[in-house]
């Protein structure tokens, strides 16, 4: 990813030592960076091909040992299934639920517009433990939501410590990030197109099927895939509204990182996490040359 | 938009989406004020018992100042850090430089549960889990990026007149960046910091992994809390947490007005 400050013309200093200072300024970042992320990082992939001894022990020879057994092991199969498919959900719903309001956004203007664009971002500065207690509180079983389905006339479903709670909560949770790439991407989106169409005689509907979508669709793949990617790695969220009945990666890495202190296996599961993030954004480059042709 | 008016329907929809997105954070002020046992909407009864539970709570407490202790450090070594960085690869620009903007922004990049395990393993073996000096490092790695990208687009956008006025007058490098440069670069310093302080005073999942029974912080507790239990604690606690996030925002937006800060 490029600054465009960065391509801007630079006075150069006169010493000839340029390249001198500049070591010296970036050797504390260099520093930070090389033990707290690349050194970690190149150590995690490594472990990831080590073996595990008992006790938390960890052996030193190289072995693939983690990685069969995860492929063989049919828990860790259908982890792997229910993690993409909650997150595929979960991307879904946030995209419906996002979508109404982005366009809305977009069409409003002036103090009302900057009030609603602050109420949007406001969620993102409170801690997802916040966010996911509120969440608890609303859909427990006594919960208001469970009074308003029963006032309803309806038998409330069970929305706690299962995958109905996660997908409610992490939705809510992921809403902004969606919001701020559909608007970000409906910069295409002229009044004027729309106006044209129903000019011609088409109707609300076939407006927005054939000329609002399409336009917006550049927006809808940056929002998708950063709320896949989101999803799949959220801990928060699935560790406190699962109650340690929905089994996904992110806390499956925990869980085997801290409690069983199987260190190699949640390093292997790791790298499967960076490589799901690696296909989505094959696929998501793929979907935006799809889009450019048309 | 007067010959386009949003439908009704339109706008109900996007009003209850809006709820939606709005009811958790919301919810946690009424709560705070429960006096009940247990979490429960709407609360039997009303008190403050629960803001005095979380003063009389020594680990909260403790763990509060942590984490504001913690915030500070890491923001001020965030800006010593970054400023001469995003000097060097934004002014100085020498050969590599976008490569190694890159590679410093990277770790955003990472998911925090990779992140944290990542950082917890090769810490173990340094003796740093647990310690101030390690939570320190693991909060850098995150807030480092955050400082850098604000700070050299801050530092991009600047007018390169002044400071060649300066050199040409004969003032040496130093003066030109602390008496020209760094003045210049304010709105992007305030937004830095509190972008810092944001990002670490709210920073969960590589904590999660780097605090134990010595040294935690306010949103470990919390999480670990909220896990063993559900009471209205968590309530008084949120709303101490968003009242200091808010207090960093309106600071910055007395400052220099939050657009000015943020959206440049």
């Amino acid at each position: 990813m490029t600054v465009a400050a960065l391509d801007l013309p630079i006075a150069a200093p006169k010493s000839s030592s340029r390249a001198g200072i500049a070591t010296v300024l970036l050797l504390p970042i260099a520093l930070v960076n090389a033990i707290g992320f690349l050194l970690p990082v190149l150590n995690l992939a490594k472990m990831s091909f080590n073996e595990a001894l008992a006790g938390g022990g960890i052996g030193e020879a190289f072995t693939t040992a983690n990685w069969t057994g995860l492929l063989q092991d049919q828990f860790y199969l259908e982890l792997l299934v229910n993690s993409v498919t909650v997150s595929l959900g979960i991307t879904i719903a946030t995209l419906l639920a996002s979508y109404p309001i982005a366009l809305y956004l977009h069409r409003a203007s002036g103090m009302w517009r900057t009030f609603l664009t602050v109420l949007v971002i406001s969620p993102l500065m409170t801690s997802a433990v916040v966010r996911t207690y509120g969440w608890i509180a609303l859909l427990a079983e006594q919960g208001p939501v469970a009074n308003v389905i029963a006032a309803m006339g309806f038998q409330p479903p069970r929305m706690m410590f299962n995958t109905t709670g996660v997908v409610i909560g992490l939705t809510e949770i992921l809403m902004p990030y969606m919001i701020l790439s559909l608007m970000a991407g409906f910069g295409r989106l002229d009044p004027k197109i729309e106006e044209a169409a129903q000019t011609l005689g088409a109707t609300p509907f076939k407006t927005f099927w054939r000329i609002v979508l399409p336009l917006t669709l550049p927006g809808i793949a940056l929002g998708c895939l950063l709320c896949f990617v989101l999803a799949i790695s959220s801990f928060i969220t699935p560790k406190l509204m699962g109650g340690g009945r929905v089994f996904l990666l992110a806390t499956e890495i925990y869980d085997q990182a801290i409690v069983t202190l199987n260190w190699p296996l949640a390093a292997t599961l790791s790298m499967l996490v960076l490589i799901i993030f690696g296909l989505a954004l094959a696929v998501y480059s793929r979907v935006l040359q799809m889009i450019d042709q048309g | 938009m007067a010959d386009n008016p949003t439908s009704w329907s339109m706008r109900v929809i996007v009003g209850l989406l809006f709820l939606f997105l709005l009811a958790p954070v919301l919810l946690v002020f009424p709560i705070s004020f429960s006096g009940d046992d247990v979490l429960a909407f709407p609360p039997n009864s009303w008190s403050l018992r629960w803001y005095e539970e979380l003063v009389g709570n020594s680990v909260l407490m403790s763990a509060f100042l942590t984490s504001i202790g913690l915030a500070v450090v890491v923001t001020a070594l965030s800006l010593i850090i970054a400023v001469p960085a995003s000097y060097a690869i934004v002014r100085l620009k020498v050969t590599g430089s976008e490569f190694l903007f890159n590679l410093f922004t990277a770790p955003l990049l990472l998911p925090t549960i990779v992140l944290g395990l990542a950082i917890l393993i090769i810490f173990a073996s340094m003796g740093l889990l647990a310690t101030f000096t390690g939570l320190v490092i693991g909060h850098l790695v995150i807030t480092l990026p955050y400082a850098l990208r604000v700070l050299s687009v801050s530092l991009g956008n600047l007018n390169l007149a002044c400071e060649e006025a300066a050199s040409t007058l004969g003032a040496r490098p130093l003066v030109v960046f602390l008496r020209i440069t760094l003045p210049m670069m304010a709105s992007g310093i305030v937004a830095a910091t509190a972008l810092c302080f944001l990002v670490s005073f709210d920073e969960v999942v590589i904590t999660l992994f780097l605090t134990g029974p010595r040294i935690t912080t306010l949103p470990v507790e919390l999480f670990h809390h909220v896990e063993s239990q559900a009471d209205p604690l968590v309530a008084s606690a949120s709303v101490l947490l968003i009242l200091m996030t808010l207090a960093v925002v309106v600071t910055v937006d007395r400052t220099m007005g939050l657009t000015k800060a943020f959206i440049k």
